[in-house]
């Protein structure tokens, strides 16, 4: 059920379409991503839900109810913000107290509210210092507890880890989903970190220019990317240029890079016509090399030089040349005692995948 | 180490020329003072020597207490000590009150006007502060637009006409006016280091704009408040020229009386136990200000 309805809402700021015309349903106890580069409108969308920015056009609807023009402190949602924006002439206890304090909750009532948050957040010693007394990860904490004492219906978090070094920001992934978990506030989270936003969500609106370019699970998303700048954006990914040769029920075969050529299964066909130019998308990780052809009925394999590689520890990624001077990516995993395959520079090798591990993206 | 102490000696030499200043200028003749209000006064100013031959083997010193007995239990001093209290109060209400407002649009305005709007706050300075008093005396003066514009007014509602000028009505506006900046300015640096998004968050988790106002913004300006009241009360209190030009009878205050014992009734010894008291006055209400603001946590923030 949908906890939040956005409908057809749009952002002018000076002179530019900020966010353009955007419809999305928000489901109960989700964890909701927005993902983009900066700029791409996901942090004015998050000001709008809260309510500091009024949309030119459209409506936010809460429980089914229009809350498009309520002040922020009317909307039962709270917001993280990337600077924790703490009290700082607050103890950890006033800033969670601070909620409670405004909805006029009665005084031990208060107290053991507070309390309680300040237990599941492992912050009852710091109960009476300020902020300016604690580490980032601290601050973090009470910023959370804070916007969770009250049990708003939505919690929306502005790039909240950004700003913690990446080991801390690991265990607060853990964290968050735990607490999310625990405590069924719907979480909508606004980051431009690729990996964070797969392994958090359970939905992704990936964002660029002002509308959401697509809007599925993180496997969905990582996947079967639909357009050419959500397979950019996600991780790495290999993108050539291809073209529709034939179709056959949903079999369509593409000449990709110009010298590439085989048949690959595709659920719709509707918007596709032969002749169609695209891209051909697909993951370094589902691309193999070998010295020698594979020999494998399901693969596609075709020669190349390797041009150069990049040693990541718990994998390798390998450039190669296609005949014609094309590059392709490939992640070669480093899960052997030793090393699997080792490739000098120029040398040949076969390079093979699954077409059907890619996808076709319609130009 | 050695750098350590080439910091140090730097540290030293650069900070001699202030030290020679304060004490030529400061406190030597803030001891001057107190040793003259100790003194008997002289027949035509100045004080009586110290030492009196009367006589061949009679010699008299002259030090005495008088001073301080007439002054602290003359009434009217005490009345002068209370206005000028109360009239700086008042003007450092008023600058606060219309300071606040004007120091938050510029700290929030966009910032290439910024640079602008505090241009013209500082302005005035670039004109002489007499002229400016004198500006005012013809603003108020009965033959202004303004004092016709308000004695029409006034007169609507059945009053006499009132005479603007030569009141306490136009001290508190000449001394409004000019410590205005003095409390902008302070105001200015505290709230545009604001963060935005701190009043967000307060708005966010339920408080109206009022109470996101009271409870966040106020708070996090107090230095600045504190500055600038400071700025405001301690010149204020002691100025002589403000009631002298634009004031009556009644709206005298502490400074002009030190002036007069000065320069007029020729009484310097009770002259320096009068500014002794000013400054007293001025040293125990900011340290009360100071010790109220510490313990209720308004500094807290402020020395961060």
């Amino acid at each position: 059920m949908a906890i939040l309805e956005i409908k057809n809402i749009s952002k002018v700021f000076e002179d530019n379409l900020v966010v353009d015309n955007i419809s999305l349903n928000i489901n109960q106890k989700e964890f909701f991503t927005l993902l983009g580069p900066s700029g791409c409108g996901k942090t004015t969308l998050l000001r709008m839900i809260a309510g500091f920015t009024k949309p030119d056009s459209g409506i936010i609807l809460l429980d089914g109810i229009d809350i498009t023009n309520l002040p922020p402190e009317k909307r039962p949602l709270h917001t993280i913000f990337q600077s924790y924006a703490l009290f700082p002439h607050m103890t950890v206890f006033d800033n969670i107290a601070f909620p409670l304090k405004m909805a006029k909750w009665n005084k031990s009532k208060l107290i053991e509210q507070v309390e309680e948050l300040l237990e599941d957040v492992q912050l009852t010693k710091f109960a009476h210092r300020y902020p300016h007394e604690l580490s980032g990860g601290q601050k973090q904490r009470v910023a959370i507890a804070r916007s969770l004492v009250d049990r708003p219906r939505i919690l929306l978090l502005d790039e909240p880890l950004s700003a913690l070094d990446a080991r801390l920001r690991e265990h607060m992934h853990v964290e968050l989903v735990k607490l999310q978990e625990e405590t069924g506030v719907t979480f909508i989270y606004v980051t431009h970190d690729q990996s964070e936003a797969l392994a958090l969500s359970s939905r992704i609106a990936v964002m660029n220019l002002g509308k959401v370019e697509q809007l599925d699970t993180p496997q969905d998303v990582y996947s079967k990317p639909e357009t050419y700048f959500v397979a950019d954006f996600l991780g790495k990914c290999n993108l050539l240029s291809a073209e529709v040769l034939a179709i056959n029920h949903n079999i369509i075969t593409l000449k990709v890079a110009d010298i590439l050529e085989f048949d690959l299964i595709i659920d719709e066909v509707e918007n596709i016509i032969v002749g169609q130019k695209g891209w051909y998308s697909i993951r370094p990780e589902k691309v193999k090399a070998k010295r020698q052809d594979p020999d494998d009925e399901d693969l596609f394999s075709v020669k190349a030089t390797v041009k150069g590689y990049y040693y990541y520890g718990d994998g390798t990624l390998y450039e190669f040349l296609l005949a014609n001077g094309t590059k392709i990516q490939s992640m070669l995993s480093n899960n052997k005692a030793t090393q699997a395959s080792f490739f000098n520079d120029n040398s040949d090798v076969i390079i093979a995948f699954e077409p059907e591990s890619g996808n076709f993206l319609v130009r | 180490m050695s750098y350590n102490l080439f910091k140090l000696t730097e540290k030293r030499i650069l900070s001699t020329p202030p030290i020679i200043y304060l004490v030529v200028l400061f406190l030597i003749p803030t001891l001057i003072m107190i040793f003259i209000a100790f003194r008997e006064p002289g027949e035509y100013g100045g004080v009586a020597p110290l030492i009196q031959h009367i006589g061949k083997s009679v010699t008299k010193i002259n030090l005495t207490f008088d001073s301080f007995k007439f002054a602290l239990t003359s009434e009217f001093i005490w009345q002068l000590c209370l206005r000028s209290v109360k009239y700086s109060l008042i003007t450092t209400f008023c600058c606060l009150m219309l300071g606040y407002p004007l120091a938050s649009l510029i700290a929030k305005s966009q910032k290439k006007h910024r640079d602008v709007l505090l241009l013209l706050v500082i302005i005035p300075f670039w004109s002489c502060f007499l002229i400016r008093i004198y500006a005012w005396m013809i603003i108020l003066g009965p033959q202004s637009g303004v004092s016709h514009i308000i004695n029409v007014i006034i007169g609507l509602f059945g009053y006499q006409p009132a005479n603007l000028l030569y009141s306490s009505f136009a001290v508190i506006v000449c001394l409004v006016y000019i410590n205005l900046p003095f409390m902008v300015l302070p105001l200015y640096a505290n709230l545009e280091k604001h963060d935005e998004a701190i009043i967000e968050a307060s708005r966010d988790l339920g408080a109206t704009r009022l109470q996101s106002f009271l409870q966040i913004t106020i708070p996090l300006s107090l230095p600045g408040i504190l500055a600038g009241s400071a700025l405001v009360f301690i010149p204020s209190i002691g100025m002589f020229v403000v009631p002298e030009l634009v004031g009556n009878n009644c709206s005298l205050m502490i400074g002009n009386l030190i002036k007069q014992q000065f320069l007029q009734t020729m009484n310097w010894p009770l002259g320096s136990v009068t500014a002794i008291i000013m400054t007293l006055i001025v040293l125990g209400i900011s340290l009360l200000v100071g010790s109220i603001a510490r313990r209720t946590g308004g500094l807290k923030y402020a020395t961060k």
